[in-house]
């Protein structure tokens, strides 16, 4: 048995912030293994635990509870080893040096870093290798991050919101050149609050909501679960269970005489309410919305705290 | 230690304006207004002791101490940028990172005191012996290591607003609670208090050059035990700083 087949584990991790206002549990008993290769999306909306895992996964932040291991190495072994190339929120770009100096003095650090040029290219940025690294636009400044997550030639790559900052085209160009490094086969882990980012962009999406894993699975199911939409109407005499039989439906609600629809198919949904019930009325259809949505995906697991 | 890294520290140093300036010309444009404004007077005391060269030699102390304290400071900015955390994440060890910022704060101290050994000769400044100036810029030079580590605790404690005043107001306490800007006065309780202070010991160091004692049992006890303590503080600064910024 080898260490080095043996991909990124995380077991049980916890973590919990003193806040103003007591304790803030970030992060509540997170288990994820991702195999060699695997390129995986952490999705989830602000204050989910996506910055505070990658934190822990990289070893900046020391778990409450809870193991990491990155290839069999604890993450300070991995860093040390090289094996992590991690482009970070914002920043991590110095002034006073150009984007080749950059890149030459970051490669000088690793055991086993690409060549600078072969940075370049990857990144495109060839053409900004003399610049001044704060010169230079977002974009071609998320570029050059990029170029220093690589520069290690990483096992893994870790990737914290990469395009928070991008217009809609120089989103696409950044995963077009992410991908291209992917392809050698290395593991990618993102953190994003885009669902369409990570359903075109990743092999397997892992929801994080309230500091837990509320679902792991492909994106097109993934996709299915939080790419649902609700209907709200009123109608009274009629029960929920009952409801949940309509075609399209897969969650119904009742609240008094108003009715909550979550459906996998709302169009279906909806015909198949108005032919039934003719009575139903102060008909509402909204997408969910992937806050809502991940209301309702942890509204099942029931309040922890 | 990695020469190229160390390299383009270097280069970062000398390319970084504001920093310069604060770091080489200040304590030079006060020696070149008021020293050479009173470049004949003698003073008053002394053995004919001109007021030009005990001003160098007491600039060329103050600037090395300033050089130290704002080559740590260089680490507020680099945090806010978020370089720090992004180095965390790379095999660099955090001993050889201290070894960079103690070297590159040396360059900029090295650099502050040569110039105005340069601007002194100029002016005709000239130091008895090399032997007695080779004391004093040695002594000088081991005297700032408590400041090289005070600057790294700053550039890890303070924000890039917070910096600017914090580093010229502490600045301007060290120099005064040394008694580096004059003769002062050596009596009382200011140098009673003065003697534990590092700074006392490098103008004491200064003082080496126009004909003053090389440091006693006290001025290494004070400067080795100030490093020492800083120095420890200052790695724990290092390791406890992995928040976002």
């Amino acid at each position: 048995m080898t260490t080095m087949s043996a991909g990124i584990e995380l077991i049980s991790l916890a973590k919990t912030f003193n806040g103003p206002n007591g304790p803030v549990h970030a992060v509540r008993g997170v288990d994820i293994t991702i195999a060699p290769g695997e390129t995986v999306a952490l999705l989830g909306p602000n204050g989910a635990g996506k910055s505070t895992t990658i934190d822990m996964l990289l070893g900046l932040l020391h778990p409450d509870a809870g193991t990491v291991s990155l290839f069999g190495m604890t993450p300070a072994e991995a860093v040390a080893a090289g094996a992590i190339g991690v482009m970070l929120q914002s920043g991590a770009v110095l002034r006073d040096l150009s984007v080749r100096e950059l890149l030459t003095m970051m490669a000088s650090l690793y055991p086993k870093p690409l060549d600078v040029g072969e940075a370049l290219e990857l990144a495109g940025i060839t053409d900004i290798a003399k610049q001044r690294s704060d010169k230079l636009s977002g974009g071609q400044t998320q570029r050059v991050r990029f170029a220093l997550a690589m520069i290690s030639n990483p096992d893994l790559l870790v990737l914290d919101e990469p395009t928070v900052a991008l217009d809609v085209e120089a989103r696409r160009d950044f995963w077009a050149t992410m991908r291209g490094f992917s392809e050698r086969g290395k593991t990618v882990i993102f953190a994003t609050h885009y669902l369409e980012e990570a359903d075109s962009y990743s092999d397997r999406i892992i929801l994080l909501a309230r500091g837990e894993v509320v679902a792991d699975g492909p994106p097109t199911e993934i996709k299915a679960r939080v790419g649902s939409r609700t209907i709200r109407a009123t109608l009274a005499g009629v029960g929920a269970d009952v409801l949940e039989q309509l075609p399209g439906v897969s969650r119904a609600e009742r609240r008094g005489e108003a009715i909550t629809l979550i459906c996998s198919d709302s169009d279906a949904a909806l015909r198949a309410l108005l032919t039934t019930y003719e009575d139903a009325r102060d008909l509402n259809v909204s997408g969910a919305g992937l806050e809502q949505a991940f209301l309702e995906l942890t509204a099942d697991a029931g309040d922890l705290s | 230690m990695n020469l190229v890294y160390l390299r383009f520290e270097l280069l970062r140093l000398f390319r970084n304006k504001r920093f310069v300036i604060f770091s080489l010309v200040l304590p030079l444009a006060l020696f070149e207004t008021i020293g050479h404004s009173n470049k004949a007077d003698v003073i008053p005391g002394t053995n004919g002791l001109k007021f030009i060269t005990f001003f160098m030699v007491s600039m060329a102390g103050y600037g090395a101490m300033i050089g130290a304290l704002a080559g740590g400071a260089r680490i507020a900015a680099e945090r806010s940028a978020g370089w720090s955390r992004l180095l965390r994440l790379t095999p660099l060890k955090p001993r050889n990172y201290l070894i960079g910022k103690v070297l590159t704060a040396y360059v900029m101290s090295c650099c502050s005191v040569a110039l105005l050994f340069i601007a002194g000769s100029i002016e005709g400044v000239r130091i008895d012996g090399f032997g007695r100036w080779a004391e004093m810029t040695g002594l000088i030079l081991l005297g700032i290591l408590p400041f090289i580590a005070l600057g790294i605790i700053m550039g890890h404690k303070l924000t890039v607003d917070t910096m600017s005043p914090a580093l010229g107001i502490g600045a301007a306490i060290f120099a005064v609670l040394g008694g580096m800007w004059g003769p002062g006065t050596s009596s009382g309780t200011m140098r009673d208090i003065g003697e534990w202070v590092p700074s006392y010991w490098i103008a004491q160091a200064s003082h080496v050059g126009v004909g003053g004692d090389v440091w006693g049992s006290k001025g290494w006890l004070v400067v080795l035990g100030w490093s020492l303590l800083l120095g420890a503080l200052a790695a724990q600064a290092f390791r406890r700083d992995t928040q976002r910024v």
